[in-house]
């Protein structure tokens, strides 16, 4: 399970974006994250939740590099790091395939970026394609594709890389109930597989329980850390349905309920 | 386990959710007896304007009208001599030579405009009052510069034709779905990368349209170019027979002409949904 090095570290990051006011009024500063300080170690899968506005996904892709922080700091395996860098692999709400590349020529993007030759980039894209499931879709396009499947892909692409960290931004919101819980049982599957230290952004409480081993709960404006939740689950673990049924599952989901919709009824 | 409604043979587990829009089978149009039925109304529409051109043809002034049989004869004899086969290819390669080099023109300033805002800024206003100007009322200026030979012909052609590529090409550039943008950023790519492989790939069904477009004003600039050169080429063979009142012989190269118009054009559709087969059908 989780080791105990510390894969990823943020501290104190702060952001904040200037919203243009409207008809000629002054522009409003959005102060979106004010101090957001975690650790996730090596192995660990962590969920970041909150209400909405609370700068989850602002967090992450910071920690990508896509924005740049006002202030803080953010390591990986000690590094500082400023930009963005294939030693963490993001993972979309929306697939965000290209188009016109089939599927393993889309998995295989990121390793062209790298420069890796054809031979080496085709098996490995086989190999992933594989572990997520999509073996036999291979020369496929998106478009002929369902958003399940398309979705699986993105996570391919990004495991590609081999990055240290893999960052998953509310991967799933985007599909089906069924296809959902599917994805989330195969996220686990593939995490048991290869280990992968995972930053994971969701607004679905059970989601982030059932695949979380510690949930980092974000408070709103400024979204800053309101507690951080270990879930003290074995893995394997039960599928969601049967886990709904466990007391330690509903105590936890209260709790965060409760922090969530407390941090909601204070700014309201 | 829920029903699958997939379109794509979605045979291995695990079970996914129904197709999302975008995979969902395609209209492929009415039943094969409905479609056959179409066809022989088309053929028979066919049929009947032809026959009525013949018989009303006829009761015409040969001055000033022809009809399908002796415009056959004509055809035949313009074969027999050379001249309708040495008026096509001359105009062939007016038009050939004048739509490459405005396609490669055309891509080149567009992906220039579309990618660098001063560009597009220096030449925006030059661009579209071009565009927007009937380039007919260029050609005597033109003949001015270049007289009455290829040179005229070719630029005038290369003129008409460069303003759909560059005008497509630079929508294209900008129109990359910025999502695209951002998985090419997120993965750390350089610039070079960001527009070998996500620009202009991106950019290419804008281009296919560009040349569907400029391939129709290549044709009608060719023509044009050859009424006011009036010296080798389909379109001049229009005016030389005019000038004779010979309007069966003038109807051939007419003909020839329109025949490579749906030609070509075809063959652009053909290639702008080759390029593209990710794209639904759309229009334009």
């Amino acid at each position: 399970m989780a080791g105990d090095a510390v894969k990823l570290s943020v501290q104190g990051v702060n952001k904040s974006f200037r919203v243009r006011g409207r008809n000629g009024a002054d522009d409003n500063v959005l102060h979106i994250l004010g101090g957001v300080s975690f650790d996730v170690r090596e192995g660990e899968i962590v969920s970041l939740i909150g209400e909405s506005g609370c700068g989850k996904t602002t967090l992450l892709r910071t920690v990508q590099g896509l924005l740049k922080m006002d202030a803080g700091a953010i390591r990986v395996d000690g590094q500082t790091v400023t930009k963005p860098g294939r030693d963490r692999g993001l993972v979309f709400q929306q697939p965000n395939l290209l188009p016109w590349r089939t599927a393993r020529q889309n998995v295989e993007f990121g390793m062209e970026l790298m420069g890796l030759d054809k031979a080496q980039r085709r098996a490995r894209a086989d190999e992933l394609l594989h572990l997520v499931g999509l073996g036999h879709a291979a020369d496929q396009f998106p478009h002929q594709l369902s958003g399940g499947m398309q979705q699986r892909i993105g996570l391919a692409r990004a495991l590609a890389i081999d990055p240290k960290i893999l960052l998953m931004d509310e991967p799933f919101s985007a599909l089906d109930a069924q296809t959902r819980e599917v994805l989330q049982a195969e996220l686990l599957r593939i995490h048991a597989e290869t280990g992968k230290t995972t930053l994971f952004v969701t607004h679905d409480l059970d989601e982030a329980i059932y695949l979380s081993d510690r949930i980092v709960v974000l408070a709103a404006r400024p979204g800053r850390v309101k507690k951080i939740i270990d879930v003290p689950f074995a893995h394997p673990r039960p599928v969601l349905p049967e886990l709904r049924g466990d007391a330690t599952f509903q105590e936890i989901r209260a709790e965060i309920w409760e922090l969530i919709r407390g941090s909601e009824q204070a700014a309201a | 386990m829920t029903a699958n409604i997939s379109s794509v043979a979605d045979t291995a587990p695990p079970p996914d959710s129904p197709p999302t829009p975008a995979a969902v089978p395609e209209d492929i149009g009415p039943p094969p007896r409905a479609r056959s039925k179409i066809w022989i109304v088309r053929l028979v529409s066919i049929f009947v304007v032809i026959a009525a051109w013949e018989y009303f043809g006829r009761q015409v002034n040969p001055l000033f009208m022809s009809y399908p049989s002796a415009i056959a004869k004509a055809a035949v004899a313009l074969v027999k001599n050379g001249e309708l086969v040495t008026g096509l290819l001359s105009s062939i390669k007016t038009l050939l030579v004048g739509f490459v080099s405005a396609v490669i023109i055309g891509v080149v300033l567009g992906l220039l405009i579309g990618r660098y805002r001063y560009v597009d800024a220096a030449t925006d206003w030059f661009v579209n009052a071009l565009y927007a100007t009937p380039l007919v009322a260029l050609i005597p200026l033109v003949v001015l510069w270049f007289g009455l030979g290829d040179a005229a012909k070719l630029f005038i052609v290369t003129l008409m034709a460069v303003f759909p590529m560059l005008i497509n090409t630079a929508a294209g550039v900008r129109n990359v779905p910025r999502s695209l943008i951002d998985v090419s950023t997120a993965f750390a790519a350089s610039e070079w990368q960001v527009f070998s492989k996500i620009i202009l790939p991106s950019a290419v069904p804008y281009m296919m349209t560009g040349v569907r477009l400029a391939v129709g004003r290549a044709i009608i600039a060719m023509v044009v170019a050859e009424f006011f050169t009036a010296i080798t080429g389909l379109g001049a063979m229009i005016v030389k027979y005019g000038n004779q009142y010979d309007t069966a012989s003038m109807f051939v190269p007419i003909l020839l002409l329109m025949i490579l118009g749906i030609t070509l054009t075809s063959l652009a559709k053909r290639a702008e949904s080759m390029f593209a087969p990710w794209r639904g059908a759309d229009d334009e």
